[in-house]
């Protein structure tokens, strides 16, 4: 008789299973592994952290969130402000004078995420799909895994979807997390090396529709000439080209950073920039990160969010089997943390990228000339919106979009 | 009309499966799967994909009758 091959060390039941070793399930593992429960980790790439579909940009504060200190090697480059350039060119300057977050390689920072989560003891598996969730009266109760051509059922108490944009087990648990095409911006990028950057410290952000319509182009520098160079556009009416084009036009249009420029990598993805759940869970059940649209909707920033559901998540579940119920009344605690300490935030910005994105270059202007770095830095953490609306009261036609901020 | 993927320019983002409404895309073993029964050609995938790797082409017709 012929041996079905085994994934190495794979059991037939866990208490928790996280589909996906991004940042937000390896975070979550973790912190689930750490109170001594047990954890699989089953992430369908070959290698985890690629291809990446990010920026590649995160805060110190959200790095010393998880332990780190910032002398890892999955650090490329410490960011100690940026550039944003409204549709006219006019530029704003902030200069923090110290590293308030860097670029990654998420090559390695995923890597060590992982790292991480299998050293408090969950085990991690590559190159395994989950395709579909077991069920048991309505509950979730474990995942059917891919392994080569077989498949194996796998039992958990709860699961966690950590699947990213692409996930489906959402969908199959009954959480409806589609992306509405307004609701996600189509992003692009390169990793591009010999650029002339003026100061590789900082971060670069150029905004206009004619660029960029509903979004931005952005530079983040690796190194002194090396740097994620992208862009992310709004889905649907109005969009004439693709991401891709948008961006080879403004690289051409920018021969002082770009004449000599080599591209090292080319990445795509779905931002997804809005569409908050208000119900994240079901018996037996929790989607998180990017799976869930825990990004914050103005930059599109995805780690820090992402991460942060995670550790909320972990949390729940662990006080949920502790108590012995996973049903869907007790996991909703994530939803209402999650909702106080980010959702409501969140949705505050959401708001505001709703009143930028309906704005022509010419209103970006009119708004660039009465804006100090400060505010935006402010309005981009959800604060302060007050002071936007009441700019935008001055425009006779921008008043309408002055009720979205309430 | 049905949804076609052009694996040569398609980078596997993902990002279709996502936003598609009728569920009809899937990335299995890093691939992105069309089921052209669930696709009805709505479009939204065309018009999300940043590099243009989606298509809108006519259904075969013996596929239409069936």
């Amino acid at each position: 008789m012929i041996e079905i091959p085994r994934p190495v060390g794979l059991k037939n039941a866990y208490d928790v299973v996280v589909i996906g070793a991004g940042p937000a399930g390896s975070r979550c593992a973790k912190l689930i592994a750490d109170r001594g429960l047990s954890v699989a980790v089953f992430e369908k790439r070959a290698e985890i952290g690629s291809p990446k579909r990010c920026a590649e940009g995160i805060g110190v504060k959200a790095l010393q969130r998880m332990g780190y200190n910032g002398n890892e090697r999955f650090v490329a480059q410490y960011i100690d402000g940026f550039y944003l350039y409204a549709p006219n060119g006019k530029e704003f300057v902030m200069d923090y004078g110290s590293p308030q977050g860097c670029v990654v390689e998420r090559k390695v920072f995923d890597k060590f995420l992982a790292y991480d989560a299998a050293k408090a003891g969950a085990k991690v598996f590559t190159k395994i799909e989950v395709v579909d969730l077991l069920k048991d009266n309505g509950a979730i109760s474990g995942v059917v895994i891919k392994y080569g051509e077989d498949v194996f059922e796998v039992k958990a108490r709860v699961v966690v979807s950590a699947e990213g944009i692409e996930g489906k087990m959402a969908r199959k648990a009954g959480i409806d997390n589609t992306n509405k095409l307004i609701n996600v911006d189509s992003g692009y990028q390169y990793e591009m090396a010999n650029l002339k950057l003026k100061d590789a410290n900082k971060l670069y952000f150029y905004l206009g529709n004619e660029i960029a319509p509903r979004g931005y182009i952005w530079i983040f520098p690796k190194g002194d000439h090396v740097a994620n160079v992208g862009i992310g556009i709004g889905g649907g009416a109005g969009v004439k080209r693709k991401a891709k084009e948008y961006l080879d036009s403004w690289i051409e249009n920018h021969p002082e950073i770009f004449a000599d420029a080599s591209v090292i990598e080319e990445n795509a993805g779905g931002i997804p920039v809005g569409g908050l759940l208000k119900d994240m869970v079901r018996d037996g059940f929790v989607v998180i990160g990017d799976a869930a649209h825990t990004v914050n909707p103005i930059h599109g920033g995805g780690m820090d969010e992402g991460t942060r559901a995670g550790e909320i998540a972990a949390e729940v579940i662990c006080e949920c089997l502790n108590r012995e119920d996973v049903s869907h009344d007790a996991l909703a605690k994530f939803n209402e943390l999650w909702w106080k300490e980010r959702g409501e935030k969140l949705r505050r910005i959401e708001k505001l990228r709703q009143v930028i994105e309906r704005m022509s270059d010419d209103d970006l202007n009119f708004l660039a000339d009465e804006l100090t770095v400060q505010d935006i830095i402010d309005f981009a953490g959800g604060k302060n919106l007050r002071k936007l609306a009441k700019i935008l009261l001055r425009r006779p036609k921008l008043i309408k979009l002055a009720t979205i901020l309430r | 009309m049905v949804v076609k993927n052009i694996p040569s320019i398609c980078l596997s983002c993902g990002g279709c499966v996502g936003v598609c409404p009728h569920d009809a895309i899937s990335l299995e073993d890093m691939k992105i799967i069309i089921n052209e029964s669930k696709c009805n050609g709505c479009g939204t995938c065309v018009i999300f994909c940043p590099v243009g790797a989606m298509t809108l082409e006519d259904k075969p017709t013996n596929e239409v009758e069936r």
